[in-house]
């Protein structure tokens, strides 16, 4: 596994685990209360932070546990970082057109906030997992 | 898993070239040893100036190396 492979399988879980703190902080004060009046933008702001610095913090013991020629991109993990960012990419256009639908319908804050989040989300999550099929599997052609 | 119909001989001709090993290719490549497994394996097409580089290391030209079956 390079060392691009594992900084990507780091942003993956990462992802996934700040998107699944920040649902289950929601949910559980959502107990009793309508979901759209859950004070949302606290959790999301610290989960977002929170993956950031994980990231950050995972990205800097995997760099001093391996050595520096390891470190170094070649043409093949730039092809497929292209290649992650085309297949991510189309979810931040999808929840931004579908957040601006929302603000025209004059929908809750709490939907058009949690869709331009999910949007985020499902690019990281989607665009890391289309690299590691990629590395795994090779670029379709 | 081929991923293209672009063959190689990089690894017979890694034997014919006293046994150099993936990480040795890779080294001279200034590429990762994943990479030239990858090329060898049919999942990653190279770049044409990549493909250059290879035919170069062996010292052969570049239809010894890759092959394109018709």
């Amino acid at each position: 596994m390079t060392f691009t492979e594992k900084n990507t399988l780091i942003f993956l879980v990462v992802s996934a685990l700040g998107f699944g703190v920040y649902a289950a902080l929601v949910l559980s004060r959502a107990q009793g209360v309508p979901l759209v009046e859950v004070a949302y933008a606290a959790p999301m702001l610290w989960t977002i932070g929170g993956a950031i610095v994980a990231g950050i913090v995972g990205q800097t013991v995997l760099s001093a546990l391996e050595p520096k020629e390891a470190r170094e991109k070649d043409q093949r993990d730039r092809d497929i970082d292209r290649f992650g960012i085309l297949m991510g990419q189309s979810f931040i256009v999808i929840g931004g057109v579908v957040a601006l639908l929302l603000t025209m319908a004059e929908a809750k804050y709490f939907w058009i906030a949690n869709t331009l989040y999910l949007g985020f989300v499902l690019s990281a999550l989607v665009g890391s997992s289309a690299r590691l099929i990629a590395y795994r599997r090779g670029l379709p052609q | 898993m081929t991923v293209t119909r672009v063959t190689n001989s990089i690894r017979a001709l890694r034997f014919a070239h006293q046994e150099m090993t993936q990480a040795d290719l890779a080294t001279r490549l200034g590429v990762t040893r994943q990479t030239v497994i990858a090329i060898e394996q049919g999942r990653y097409s190279p770049t044409l100036e990549m493909a250059f580089q290879i035919a170069r290391v062996f010292k052969v030209p570049l239809d010894a190396v890759f092959q394109y079956p018709d």
